[in-house]
């Protein structure tokens, strides 16, 4: 395995809604990176995005997000219509043939010119799930709802998760969502989406985030506190609520097994909560235990850049590990309802 | 780096509308056929890559999620690229790294479009009415290269021509017209000046599979491998005062790279036949320019020569190409199999005899993405 370190990393504010394009959400953070690193646009090797669609409406809205990358001249660059943890994915991949140095990855996404709850049903299947509406808000009721039979949480354990996260996210200035509420007052409310309440779900938020990838002694050289991926690794789970346990997640497991995350003590783990029931069944597939700092910067319950949340969780973990806050961490992405899809990523400080 | 090899290929038969299969039928039918060839099942399978084009088009947001089960793909990776029109090409050149990166031994790739479930004019106007089209957008370019060049009319039709009959030998073709003739291309319907309705690509439904696998897995390979000796992706910002929208430089400097790493230096005579993404008939003479395969003003020279028939000394579309079969987000990953094929010797009746080194290209967007693969029936070629 060739040793791959982030270098730099950057993140915009989670926005309700960001008034310029989508490429302008990138723009700043490119330059941020390449100006930390002293790196001229002409030395990355390789970019790779990730993004989607649908989100504005814009068949191709990728298209002009390399104007943010600067491709002219003509890069080599590629994309993935998917998180920017998976853009992160493949740039592992790609810097580990060992011909090129340098990579820049992102993840971007403008929600706020569409209507989530309209949009996302269409990511079920198209015959049997998307004519039913079944949209990702009721598949994480139905998967909470599943935790409560199972006697695998209650809904205090729910409450507990948002009141830390948005405690927490009230030290994180890229939060668009934080506060400070006990568990006591959150079990108050009214139920949105029954066993959810309204602050069980993230908001929904226009955000990007950017990580400069580069190879061994280059890594090195441009920073002075790079943070290793120790290893990356992706599952996905069965499309059909019907044919899984949504209170478990196999493929997470495997994932965390092949990536001997517990070889060693992990200080914080970032972790892809977008309904706080997730966090449950996502600490049991990783068998966390209470050493492990889950989701400092609050998570995506403060903050949901949708296609960027998973790339953030990186660009948190990373952050801890650079400032010297934390040597190990963990960072987790999904995709798709009840978390179907995950990755889960190693990062490690150290020369 | 490990070395990656093409070891099964698999496609949908591509058609107007494929009504008996779902969209997980349809790859299915794709990534079985592959996995046939090669002599494997899903088991053996360590990671999945998909591409598709807009999915505006067929209205299912991020599909690998909805198709996990039927690409035997739970519990292992699976991720989806989306480059526009280039999209087959960087699809399996994703899953060619994958392998190349020594993190997988044996990678399932798979493309698709089911045009019929939508409208893609439509979609790919951004859901606004009065679409151009993909003809509207690069007609005036067309025309610019006719200007440029002074080729004459009648080049347009003849690749039409060409590309419909190479159909007739390929059963997986969706167009087979076997009365296709210069006077009927002349005569059809005028969509874009210079492109008549028959010098422009069908609307299909279709999907294409690969298995690719290292030098390993390639050596225990029932059937011969093709081994992918280079590739090369570039992309170039999309609109700006003075950009070569002719001979766009992204895929000048892309077969630059991709000739470069395969230690080709006369690309003309070193490859024996080449599966290019033309979707009007005039892209033939235009990318045979625009990488480089000839000098500038050249290209319709070539295409009037008949040196680009099956038969002539540079065969390109054998298979029919783009013009015959368009399942927009697999139409990439088809030349790339296709010039596999060749290469392998399983091109069956459009088998271009001896072909050792064989390239397949395909480009998307405003003409500024590229991404160009070329395999050899050896692992190591010289020249």
């Amino acid at each position: 395995m060739e040793d791959i370190a982030i270098v730099a990393f950057a993140q915009t504010k989670s926005y309700r809604r960001f008034p310029e394009s989508e490429p302008a959400l990138l723009m700043g953070l490119v330059n941020q990176v390449l100006s930390e690193t002293g790196l001229e646009r002409r030395e990355i090797d390789f970019t790779i995005a990730g993004s989607c669609d649908y989100l504005s409406g814009m068949p191709f809205a990728f298209i002009s997000n390399v104007d943010a990358f600067g491709a002219w001249p003509p890069v080599y660059e590629s994309h993935v219509e998917m998180d920017g943890a998976w853009a992160l994915f493949e740039g592992f991949v790609r810097l580990q043939i060992g011909d090129i140095d340098t990579c820049l990855v992102a993840g971007s996404g403008k929600s706020s010119p569409g209507r989530p709850r309209e949009i996302f049903p269409l990511q079920g299947d198209p015959y049997y799930h998307a004519p039913l509406g079944l949209d990702p808000v009721s598949m994480a009721g139905l998967q909470a709802q599943r935790l409560l039979d199972a006697g695998k949480a209650t809904e205090r354990d729910f409450a507990e998760v948002v009141s830390r996260s948005r405690r927490d996210g009230l030290a994180n200035p890229y939060a668009q969502v934080a506060a400070d509420v006990s568990p006591d007052e959150l079990l108050k409310a009214p139920y949105y989406a029954s066993p959810l309440r309204k602050h069980d779900l993230p908001p929904i938020s226009d955000g990007a985030a950017i990580v400069l990838l580069a190879r061994g002694d280059r890594a090195r050289a441009l920073s002075r506190t790079p943070v290793w991926i120790r290893g990356i690794d992706h599952r996905i789970e069965s499309h059909h609520p019907g044919l899984r346990d949504l209170t478990d997640l196999p493929g997470l497991r495997t994932s965390a097994k092949k990536l001997a995350i517990h070889s060693a003590p992990i200080d914080v783990a970032e972790l892809c909560v977008r309904y706080s029931p997730e966090e449950v069944v996502i600490r049991d597939a990783l068998g966390l235990g209470r050493d492990t700092r889950v989701n400092p910067s609050g998570g995506p319950l403060c903050g949901h850049p949708v296609m960027a949340t998973g790339l953030t969780r990186v660009v948190e973990a990373a952050r801890r590990i650079a400032s010297g806050e934390a040597r190990r961490a963990i960072a987790h992405a999904a995709s798709g309802a009840a978390l179907q899809q995950n990755l889960l990523c190693v990062l490690e400080g150290g020369a | 780096m490990e070395r990656c090899a093409v070891v099964g290929i698999g496609q949908s038969k591509y058609s107007k509308r494929s009504a008996e299969h779902s969209i997980d039928g349809l790859v299915r039918v794709a990534a079985l056929r592959a996995l046939e060839d090669a002599e494997l099942t899903f088991k053996d399978i360590d990671a999945i890559v998909i591409g598709k084009a807009p999915d505006a088009l067929e209205g299912v947001i991020m599909p690998e999620l909805s198709l996990a089960d039927a690409l035997g793909a739970v519990g292992k990776p699976i991720h989806r690229v989306h480059t526009a029109g280039s999209v087959g090409a960087s699809t399996a050149i994703s899953a060619c790294t994958l392998v190349e990166s020594g993190m997988y031994e044996r990678v399932l790739t798979v493309c698709y479009e089911k045009q019929s479930d939508g409208n893609a004019t439509w979609a790919l106007g951004g859901g606004r009415s009065g679409s151009q089209g993909a003809g509207g957008s690069f007609a005036p370019w067309i025309r610019q290269y006719i200007a440029n060049s002074g080729a004459p009319e009648h080049i347009g039709w003849k690749v039409a021509v060409k590309d419909r009959k190479n159909a007739l030998r390929n059963p997986y073709a969706h167009l087979h017209l076997p009365d296709i003739s210069i006077e009927k291309v002349k005569e059809s319907p005028m969509l874009w000046d210079p492109l008549h309705f028959l010098e422009s690509c069908p609307s299909s439904d279709g999907a294409a599979a690969m298995v690719l696998t290292n030098s390993a897995g390639a050596r225990r390979a029932p059937r011969p491998p093709a081994w992918v000796i280079a590739h090369a992706k570039r992309t170039e910002t999309i609109q700006f005062p003075g950009r070569d929208t002719v001979k766009p430089q992204a895929g000048v400097e892309c077969a630059k790279a991709l000739y470069k790493k395969a230690g080709i230096t006369d690309p003309r005579k070193q490859i024996d036949c080449a599966e290019l993404y033309v979707p009007f008939s005039w892209y033939e003479p235009m990318w045979l320019e625009g990488h480089l395969l000839c000098e500038e003003g050249e290209g319709w020279k070539l295409t009037d020569s008949g040196a680009t028939e099956l038969g002539g000394d540079f065969p390109v579309n054998m298979s029919g190409g783009v013009l015959s079969s368009n399942p927009i987000g697999a139409s990439g990953m088809i030349r790339c199999l296709e010039a596999a094929s060749q290469v392998r010797g399983t091109a069956g009746d459009y088998q271009v005899e001896g072909a050792r080194i064989a390239l397949g290209h395909a480009y998307g967007g405003g003409a500024n993405y590229f991404a160009m693969w070329i395999v050899s029936s050896e692992p190591a070629p010289t020249f």
